[in-house]
Order: C-alpha cells, then structure tokens, then sequence
C-alpha cells in the first residue's frame, strides 16, 4: 500500500483506538474487543461482518489480535468505506416498517419484540441496555424521529 | 395493496417479513454502533483517571523517598520529620490504656448525637447507624469508648482468620469502601445487617478520600464488637496513619473532632495495626487486600508478630524496594534514590513494557550502587548482604538472604505483599514501583500459590474496577470493589460477593448516588468525561511553566504555534501520565490553525480561577498548585500536637523541606511575602486548613 499522508493518517486512528485495549502493552488485543475498535472507528459493520473480520486477523484461535495483522486489514476497510454509516433517512424509514401505523413512536416492548427475534438479535442485556437508553421515561414510549438526530448529535459533541 | 392471488399474496407477506427482517437489521447495527462508541469514550476516560491517581501515588512515593534520604543523612530537617518514623512503642499498653481512658469526658446536654451504652448490642449498633444516616456525629466520648473497646478485641484475633460457610449460612463480602458511607448503607439495606446468621468480610480499605471514613470505621467496629465470630474485617493499606496524612482521614478526624481528635487518631493508629491480615472461607477461598507473591507463605504469614511489622510506607522500607530493585537492574528501569523524576518508570509501562532506555539505568547504576551502599551502610545492614550483582533471578521482591537488622525482619516484606500487590497478565513477580510496596503478580505465581496451600480462589481489592468486580488469572483470582462512583459521579458501579457452600462467587452490584441512576447511559458517560477532562485540564495548568518551555523547544522562531504532533509529544514528556494526546487534542484545545497549536493562547485560555491572594512571585504559586498534596502531607506531619495550626517558623520550614525536595530555589523573601499575605490568628499561627483552601483549584468552566 502507498504511504499517503491519508493513510499515516488512518493508521494512526486506528492504532490509537487499538491501544485503549491494549492492556498488556504488546500490541495485542482481546478478540473481543474487536467490535468496540472497529466501531469506534465510525464503522457500521453488521455481526456477520464483524466475523469475518476476526476470522482474517485473529491469532489461531487463541482469543487475541496482534496489531500486525489487524492494521492492514484495518486500513483497507477505511480506506474502501466497506461499513459507511448509516443514513439519517435509512434509519427512520426501518423505524416506519416496524411501526406500521407510522405513528411516530413505538411501544417498548414492541421494538423489544423485533430485537430479539428478528435480524442479529439482541441478548435480554442488550436489550435491557437498549430500552434504558431510548424509552422516553414519561411517556413510556420510543420517540425514534427526536431520538435518531439526538444520538447522533450526541457522538459527536 | 397487492391483489388477491395466493402467491402474490403469500409474495407480498414474505416480502413485508424480510422488510422487517432488514428494518431490524438496521436498527440493530445503528445501536451496537452507538454503544461502542460510548464504552470507547467510557474506557478513555477511566483511562485518564486512572493515570492521575497513578501519578499522585507515585508523588507520594517521591515524597517519602526523600523523607526516607534525610533520615539516612542525618539533615537538620530530620528533626522535622523524624517523629513519624520513630519507634514509638515503649510505653506499655497499660499506659495507653490510661491515656486513651474516655470516662473524664463529660457529653453535655446540648449533645444530640446517640448515646450508647456498653457491653454494645445489636440495638446499639442500629441505633448508630440510624443515627449517622441522619448525619449526626457522635461524640468524643463514645468514640474513644467504642475503639478502646476494638482495640482489646483485635489484640486477641489471630493474623488469619478462619470462617466456614454451609447450607444455612452464605457469607458476603465487601471490597473498598474508602469514606463513602452511602454504599455502605446501600449495602446493608439490599443485603441486611451483620449478624450471626448473616456473616460479613470486609476486605480494607475503609478510610481516605470519602467524607465519611470515622463513621464506617464505628460501625464496623460496632458490629464486631457484637459478632467478633460472624464480622471480619482485613486490613488494606490505606489502615495506615502516614497514608491517611496524605488521602484525607487525617483531616477528617481532627476537623470532626478539634479537642480529641489527636488522642482518637493515635488509638486509630495503633487498632490499624491490630487489624488482622486475611481471612480463610472453608480453608478453599483466601480473602486478603491487595494480594499475594511467590513466596507468599500463609503459614509464616500467621505467625508474624502483625502490629511490629513496618508500614510499606515507611522510608526505611522505601530502602527496601530500591534495594529490590537493585536486583533486577538489567530487566528494568532503575528507580532514582536522588529524585531524578525521568527514572521514575510510570504505571502503564509497568509491567507491560518491556525495558526502554536501557543505556540510561547503565549510566544510573554507578551512582545507584554508590547510594545504595551508603545507605545500606548508615541502615545496619551487614556486609554479608549478598550483591545484587551475582543475583539472576529474574523477578524476587523478597530478598530472603537479608540478615535481620534494626529488627526489619525479611518476613515484613510478604506482609507488605498482602496489602499492596495488584495481579498482572504476564507470568512472574516483579516489584511494584507505582504503590511502593508490594508486587505484581503473575498467572503463573497464582497457580503456584494457591496449590501449594491447597485453595481455589483468591478474593482481592485495592483497585478500581468499572463494573465493582473481575475476574483475572483464569477465574482465579476475583477483584472486589464497593465504592462506587469512586473517581467521579457515574465513573463505576460498586459491586458486593455473597457465597454459599458451594464457593461460588454470586455478584450484587449498585451506585449510590440518586442523580447518578437517573443518568442515561450517554449522560452518565458525558458527565464523567467532563470531569475527567477538568482534572486533566488542571494537571496542565499546574504545569503551564514546563509546559510552554517544552512546546518553546519545538518552536525555534517564536512563532507561538506548534504542530498537534509535537504538542502531544511535549504534553507527554512534561506530564508523563501515558495519555493519548493526539486524540485528548480536540477536547483539551479548541481551536486550531492549520493544524498547528497555538500554545501561547491555549495557556492563557485554561480557565482554572486564580486564588484570592495576591502574591508577587507567580512562581511560587504554580509550586504550590503543583505541590498540593504534599505540602499537606508535610504541613500535618510538621503538626506534631495534631491541632491544625503551624507557626510561622514551622511554615518557613515546611517550604524549606519542599524546595530541597523539589531541588528548587525558593528565597526566603518569597516565603516571608506568602506568609504575611495570609490573615495571621491573633497569636501568629496559620490555620492549614484555610491556608490549603485559598489554593484549590478551582475549574471556570464547571460552571458554564
């Protein structure tokens, strides 16, 4: 790969997120923690995704990723956009399949509902998690227009 | 609408189902993402934390290492100092008992605390902790009534104590608690009170940094005075009066108590070193503070004489862990005894990091050697100590070949083990120059220990952890934490055991603090980040002097800008916390030109108050911000009579002990103008307190 002032540039965001998890200092991380970095790097992988990219670069099975390998593939993967973010619009409108009478909101456990049958479901953590984080606590209910520009603002400040 | 056929129906759904399949998809990618994002943010900020607390210790250390350098030189200034350190047990305990007696205390009417009477009961303990709930505070008398009381009793525990759990009777067990008597009444209301069908272990750390350290302290006294057999309490390294100068217990007693606040802390000083050293469940499970080494030997540990044995934080013992050092110079950084502040290796490139800068600790080792000997030599130690030069081990913090002298027993250094050890990744056992005392130790070492002892698991605390608990070493070894909210609000949840007979470890965690649980996720991690950034930004403005020179070096025109790239690299030579600065950039400078710095401005903008006196030399302020703590620590000890005020002369000293600690020049005129600027009391004395007060600091922006 050309040494572009781009790519030192990605390469040093992507070791620095490395880093954070880098406990022992020996450039290696635990596989688990792959999705945290790959994430946080503004990427909206899907679970599959996020397999087939431990499966390329973690160590024989042995439940940790050496920045060695993780790097190039990395880089690639910012370089080529594969995860881009995920479009104001495209999200309101999965919103509004779930929400057939498009009313705007959602009950909580009809969004709990879809999470953990439908897609890559959610653990009752995650879950838990989820409803904690959106469920309007007055009103008992999911706004999800306001919420969607709200956390997005919310990253980035 | 699709029309009616049955396979365009039975199309339509399909289609509509797999809509909903993708919809969820969506969604379900969209929120990981964002959940990721925060526990990155999350992770950076404890990360922060964590950094400055290192760096505090490590102050300490500095601190008492050079206190450990003019006890061996025999200085003027010794004479400050040296009563800390003296051996202070001639006297018998009958005499103490006489000076400690509470009965000529009178509680006068207007006292609207508790009453307690005596032998304590049950009731009498309930009563007490209603009484502190409500915020009252109890009076001297029975204070004194209920530690002398203590005292008596921890005299006759063994070093280790020994606790069954069965069918009937599970066990629970608290980690640090350090002052926040919120979680511990959140403990005792999810969980009941100590009694003899509900038997508790609480596993040190009870005192500093929290508000409320006297009140967790009575009542847990309280309740071992009613279940001596079912209440267990192990000591942690912050059971220590030098430690409590510096962390805040020492302050917390004599502001609560002005007339007997001297007596209860010496009465403190001596049940802390009663306090005994471990507890065993069912002979499988070991509970103990900080942790182990490799020559950990519980057996030699319960015969220790444990209220002889020399705090950690003794600079005698600060000799010890130079003299450790020395033995394993070729595999890693060799501490400086002179304060050369490079030497001193920083927490997250220990043990981690492999040795750095191997050229310089050659360079250092001439002069550490010569230091060394003459230090060993004004110690008593014989000559026959074996030369680290000859040893290879590759990591022994214990040096078992030491000849007793002075009566420093080798077998101190386990005990120091026990309570200031943190367990680490790699296999092995290397000395702990962050704490100053202790080790870190490896999976291996863990292994090792607990087969020879035939035990399944090791129960620790001592350090913060983000969900109150973890496992490490293979589910070998189980951190506990209970206070919650420990470096700031939303920062961690605290977290306590409880354990049956089959010796599983079940979790209960919290966090106290009302405003807390009713943060979202986001806001509690926006808070918390917030304030870990306004420590950050005071770390830099203590440090503005060094900071513009190191950025001056990267700016030979003068141009007063900086690339980002240099300026995270002179940030982290001058600061030295192990931060990612290129990413701390756009939170800690808010404008940039081109993708340079301009440092000149950015200082100037680092909204942080000044304090309300004035002062003519600026230097000497950025000296005391730097200095915070330790000008404390060594106010108090200069404080022999405990009554919160020195003199002007002890104030001229305690800044004299300063700048030859800090290898710096500060005129006498500059310290005279310092004192005559502060409102004098009547009869020349300067409250510390006040003094302390007028320069915290103080963050602006908090409060925009």
């Amino acid at each position: 790969m050309a040494e572009t002032s781009e790519t030192a540039d990605i390469q040093r965001k992507i070791r620095a997120a490395f880093h954070v998890f880098d406990h022992k200092a020996d450039n290696t991380v635990d596989v688990r923690e792959v999705s945290t970095i790959i994430y946080s790097l503004g990427c909206f992988p899907t679970k599959a995704d996020i397999h087939r990219f431990v499966d390329e670069v973690e160590e024989d099975n042995m439940g940790y990723v050496h920045l060695d390998k993780f790097l190039p593939v990395m880089t690639k993967v910012l370089l080529e956009n594969k995860f881009p973010p995920i479009p104001e619009e495209n999200l309101l409108q999965a919103f509004e399949v779930l929400d057939k009478e498009r009313r705007g909101y959602m009950e909580p456990q009809e969004l709990a509902k879809y999470m953990k049958s439908e897609g890559e479901t959610f653990s009752q953590e995650e879950m838990n998690e989820m409803l904690t984080a959106l469920v309007d606590e007055k009103k008992n209910l999911i706004c999800y227009k306001e919420l969607i520009s709200q956390l997005t603002l919310d990253l980035d400040t | 609408e699709p029309c009616g056929t049955p396979i365009s129906i039975g199309f339509s759904y399909f289609f509509s189902y797999s809509l909903a399949i993708r919809a969820a998809l969506l969604i379900q990618r969209w929120y990981r993402q964002y959940v990721a994002r925060l526990e990155m943010r999350r992770r950076c900020t404890w990360n922060i934390f964590q950094s400055i607390e290192y760096a505090g210790e490590q102050d300490q250390i500095k601190l008492y290492s050079f206190f450990g350098f003019l006890m061996d030189h025999f200085t003027p200034a010794r004479n400050l100092i040296s009563h800390i350190f003296r051996e202070n047990e001639i006297c018998r305990d009958t005499e103490w008992e006489r000076y400690f007696c509470y009965k000529d205390i009178e509680v006068p009417d207007s006292y609207t605390g508790p009453h307690l009477t005596f032998p304590m009961t049950f009731c009498g303990v309930s009563k007490l902790v209603e009484a502190f709930k409500q915020k009252q505070q109890l009076h001297a008398r029975y204070v004194l009534q209920i530690l002398g009381e203590t005292w008596r009793l921890l005299r006759i525990l063994p070093n280790i104590n020994h606790v069954s759990v069965c069918q009937t009777k599970e066990i629970t067990i608290c980690g640090d608690l350090h002052g926040q008597l919120e979680d511990l009444l959140l403990i005792f209301y999810k969980n009941g009170l100590p009694s003899s069908e509900k038997p508790y272990i609480f596993n040190g750390d009870f005192v500093d940094r929290g508000k409320s350290s006297l009140e967790i302290l009575l009542i847990l006294f309280g309740f071992l005075l009613v279940y001596p057999n079912d209440l267990h309490l192990n000591r942690g390294n912050h059971e220590d009066h030098i430690v409590n100068l510096r962390y805040g217990f020492t302050k917390e007693i004599l502001g609560k108590y002005r007339v007997h606040g001297k007596k209860i802390l010496k009465l403190l000083q001596k049940i802390f070193s009663w306090l005994p050293l471990a507890t065993v469940i069912n002979d499988k499970v070991l509970v103990v503070h900080g942790g182990i080494s490799n020559s950990t030997d519980l057996n030699v540990v319960s015969r220790v004489d444990r209220h002889r044995v020399r705090r950690p934080s003794d600079p005698l013992s600060v000799c010890f862990v130079s003299i450790k050092l020395k033995r394993s110079q070729g595999r890693r950084r060799v501490r400086s005894l002179t304060n050369h502040s490079s030497a001193l290796p920083q927490r997250n490139s220990l043990p981690r990091r492999s040795l750095q800068n191997s050229s310089i600790s050659h360079q250092l080792s001439s002069s550490v050697e010569d230091e060394l000997k003459r230090r060993r030599r004004l110690a008593g130690f014989d000559q026959t100590y074996k030369n680290a030069n000859g040893s290879d081990s590759d990591s022994d913090p214990d040096f078992a070949e030491a000849p007793e002298a002075n009566g420093h027993d080798w077998k101190q250094v386990r005990y120091v083990n026990l309570l200031w050890s943190d367990p680490m990744p790699q296999n092995g056992c290397i000395s702990n120059e962050v704490r100053g005392g202790g080790c870190y130790w490896g999976p291996d070492v863990t292994e090792e220990v607990l087969g020879r002892h035939n035990l399944q698991l090791l129960i620790r605390s001592h350090e913060c952890k983000q969900d109150g608990y973890e496992f490490c070493h293979n589910r070998r070894v189980l951190t506990i934490f209970s206070a919650s909210n420990y470096y700031e609000v939303g920062s961690n949840r605290g977290a306590y055991i409880r354990m049956g007979a089959d010796l599983v470890p079940h979790f209960i965690q919290y966090q106290a603090s009302r405003t807390c649980r009713d943060l979202t996720l986001r806001q509690s991690v926006g808070w918390t980040e917030r304030s870990a950034l306004r420590a950050l930004r005071e770390q830099l403005f203590v440090h503005k002097s060094d900071l513009i020179r190191a950025y001056r070096e990267f700016d030979p025109h003068h141009t007063g800008k900086i690339s980002m790239r240099h300026w995270a690299s002179a940030t982290e030579t001058v600061l030295k916390l192990g931060l990612p600065w290129r990413v701390l950039r756009s939170q800690l400078v808010s404008r940039t030109h081109y993708g340079m710095v301009d440092y000149q401005q950015w200082i100037k903008e680092l909204s942080i108050t000044e304090p309300k006196l004035e002062v003519s030399d600026t230097s000497i302020l950025e000296t005391m911000y730097k200095n915070h703590s330790n000008l404390e620590t060594i106010f108090r000890i200069i404080d022999t009579d405990h009554s919160g005020l020195i003199s002007l002369e002890e104030f001229r000293q305690t800044w004299k002990l300063l700048s030859s600690h800090l290898k710096m020049e500060i005129s006498d005129k500059a310290i005279t103008d310092l004192a005559h600027s502060i409102d004098f009391n009547k009869d020349g004395s300067i409250d510390i307190n006040e003094f302390m007060e007028a320069f915290r600091l103080v963050d602006l922006s908090a409060h925009g």
